[in-house]
């Protein structure tokens, strides 16, 4: 794992890629800073909240190479002929990863104490801020990360890591074209579940199994709406909601609230993205 | 050693491997013989633990690489068809990486580096870009990575693809250096270069191993008959009615275009006849000079064709040689 994570930072610097990561947010998060925080506000967490977008733009580029590169130079055959395991390989990568994004957020730490220089600051507000920032972007990491393992090509890693975290950006913004209905949200599930069955019995090659699984699925729905229709009003765009992984980021970086609820919760998306990450490779192996 | 059993590998419908099964003693050099996609790298891609199989099990000193791979891994250095070489790297940084990978104790990685990129010659070239070295060059730093550690099975595919004469020389001696310490399995399309090094031949042909022996054995194997190639001046004829006396001859091919008034005649005879001093004596006779008489043992590539011969392509290779043919016995 050391070793991997040694290599792969390395290699992060001895491209350009590295550095102009970290040039990059340090140059954007500059400029907001100097804007909002040296001008009027004196809390880092409202410059970090304006500059989420950012990620949408520099993970993709970040991650893209990490894991698609190995394969398409089939150097991927070192790593897993080698005796190391491959979620130590996966680990090693992210951490590699999430290093590079820490430089540029170490050096953000120090932007509350130059705003201590002409106030008070409130420092555990603003360290709260910038844990929450770090958080979120080593979340948007994982999923790149994932994403860059499914493929071979860097330029389709990078382009579908930014239409997912594209996505989950704007899921707001998506769900409130869902009316607050009842009837809407039985009808997005639906199609929701249509779609998911489709796309099961398309990779399954088969037809019988997502036939069932959706009238399976069709029948609960149904008898949870007509027990209770309440219930359902409005729970479509709340799911919807829930997908905006940076949502759960606001009270940190925002309120420099000590959020444990969402630590876990990111914690947890991380966790999830690096077993499917290990997964996906798995599953190379097999076809 | 290795022992690989009942191996089968599928993608979707196509059988890549198809219940493959053999075993590797130590000290050995073992060679994969195959023509193109017969299966050779994807056993090797099973064996050293980058593919799955469908079903079967591969035992490398008594570690099943699917249970304990970890375990498994450690005994195997494995140079694949494309060297997994890191582009931005120097050779040293490259071997330092892969050293850290198999776990080599810190103290030991230096002089171990240093000796095995004495061993494959690119001590001179250790701060050079991989990026910029050769393809022989690179093909060496791939295989200082599977040295490294001396596991003590080395797995090649297809080492000396796309290398000089020079290099492929070399690199053959180094294999041979290798099997002094190790077991080497390598695999190749090449008869040549099979013969040349190898100690154990496995020929597979749509992943099926359809021989597996020494080299020697081999060709004994398959010499069921004694050829012999003659060319005769004389009328094509008389000759033909000469050899025709001699019941022992089971197959007579006669061609033409050698010289000006001579034919090259192909004479079959059961292995344990010799006809030669017999038709040196009928041609004596009938003043049909012999000009040239040759014994024509199968080589191992007359064996790895036959074997390898799938049912689409046999008839092909038959007509040719009837085309060839003026007059068949």
């Amino acid at each position: 794992m050391i070793a991997i994570y040694k290599k792969e930072l390395k290699s992060y610097f001895t491209s350009m890629m590295g550095y102009v990561f970290v040039a990059f947010v340090l140059v954007v998060v500059g400029i907001y800073f100097a804007s909002y925080n040296l001008n009027a506000y004196p809390l880092i967490g409202y410059t970090l909240y304006n500059v989420t977008f950012l990620f949408l733009i520099l993970v993709p580029i970040l991650t893209m190479r990490s894991i698609a590169e190995e394969q398409r130079n089939k150097t991927d055959q070192l790593l897993y002929t080698s005796p190391v395991s491959l979620i130590s390989i996966v680990i090693g990568k992210f951490l590699a990863l999430i290093s590079v994004f820490g430089i540029p957020v170490l050096v953000i730490c120090f932007y509350p104490q130059i705003l201590k220089q002409y106030g008070t600051v409130n420092m555990s507000m603003s360290y709260l801020a910038i844990l929450g920032f770090f958080l979120l972007g080593c979340t948007y990491i994982a999923i790149g990360m994932f994403v860059s393992s499914i493929t071979e090509s860097q330029i389709i890693a990078a382009v579908i890591s930014f239409v997912v975290l594209m996505a989950s950006y704007q899921m707001e913004g998506i769900a409130s074209f869902f009316s607050d209905t009842a009837i809407t949200s039985l009808l997005a599930f639906s199609i929701l579940f249509l779609l998911v069955c489709i796309g099961y019995g398309l990779a399954a090659r088969n037809v019988a199994m997502p036939v069932v699984l959706f009238v399976l699925a069709e029948a609960v729905l149904f008898v949870f709406y007509l027990i209770n229709p309440i219930r359902f009003e409005g729970a479509f765009a709340m799911m919807l909601k829930k997908l905006n992984l940076a949502s759960a980021s606001y009270n940190m970086i925002q309120s420099g609230i000590l959020d444990f609820t969402s630590i876990v919760f990111y914690l947890s998306i991380i966790g999830f993205f690096l077993f499917l990450t290990v997964q996906s490779i798995k599953k190379k192996r097999w076809n | 050693m290795i022992e690989v059993n009942n191996l089968v590998k599928q993608y979707g419908d196509h059988v890549a491997v198809d219940h493959l099964s053999f075993k590797v003693e130590k000290g050995q050099i073992y060679g994969f013989l195959g023509p193109n996609g017969a299966g050779k790298s994807t056993t090797m891609n099973i064996m050293t633990g980058y593919l799955s199989a469908t079903s079967g099990e591969v035992i490398i000193n008594g570690y099943n690489i699917f249970e304990e791979p970890e375990q498994a891994k450690k005994c195997i250095g494995y140079l694949p068809e494309m060297p997994p070489l890191y582009m931005d790297m120097t050779p040293l940084e490259y071997l330092k990486f892969v050293a850290e990978l198999k776990k080599i104790p810190k103290k030991d990685q230096m002089q171990m580096i240093a000796d095995v990129m004495k061993l494959v010659k690119i001590t001179e070239y250790g701060n050079r870009l991989i990026r910029n070295l050769s393809k022989g060059y690179k093909q060496r730093v791939g295989l200082a990575q599977a040295i490294l550690g001396y596991p003590e099975v080395i797995i090649l595919d297809e080492p000396t693809v796309g290398l000089d004469p020079k290099q492929i020389i070399e690199i053959r001696d180094l294999i041979k250096e290798l099997s002094k310490k190790h077991t080497v399995i390598l695999s190749s399309h090449i008869m040549q270069e099979i013969s040349a090094v190898c100690d154990y031949i496995m020929i597979i042909a749509h992943g099926k191993l359809v021989a597996s022996d020494t080299p020697e054995n081999l060709s004994k194997l398959m010499l069921g008959s004694n050829e012999i190639e003659l060319v005769i001046r004389g009328e094509e004829a008389l000759v033909k009615e000469i050899l025709l006396k001699n019941s022992e001859i089971t197959n007579l091919a006669v061609h033409h275009g050698v010289e000006e008034g001579c034919v090259l005649v192909e004479i079959k005879t059961p292995s344990e006849i010799d006809i030669r001093e017999k038709i040196f004596y009928q041609m004596c006779e009938a003043k049909c000079p012999i000009l040239m008489m040759k014994s024509a043992n199968l080589s191992l590539e007359d064996i790895f064709l036959e074997l390898t011969a799938d049912q689409a392509s046999a008839p092909s290779l038959t007509e040719e040689k009837e085309s060839n043919h003026d007059s068949d016995l």
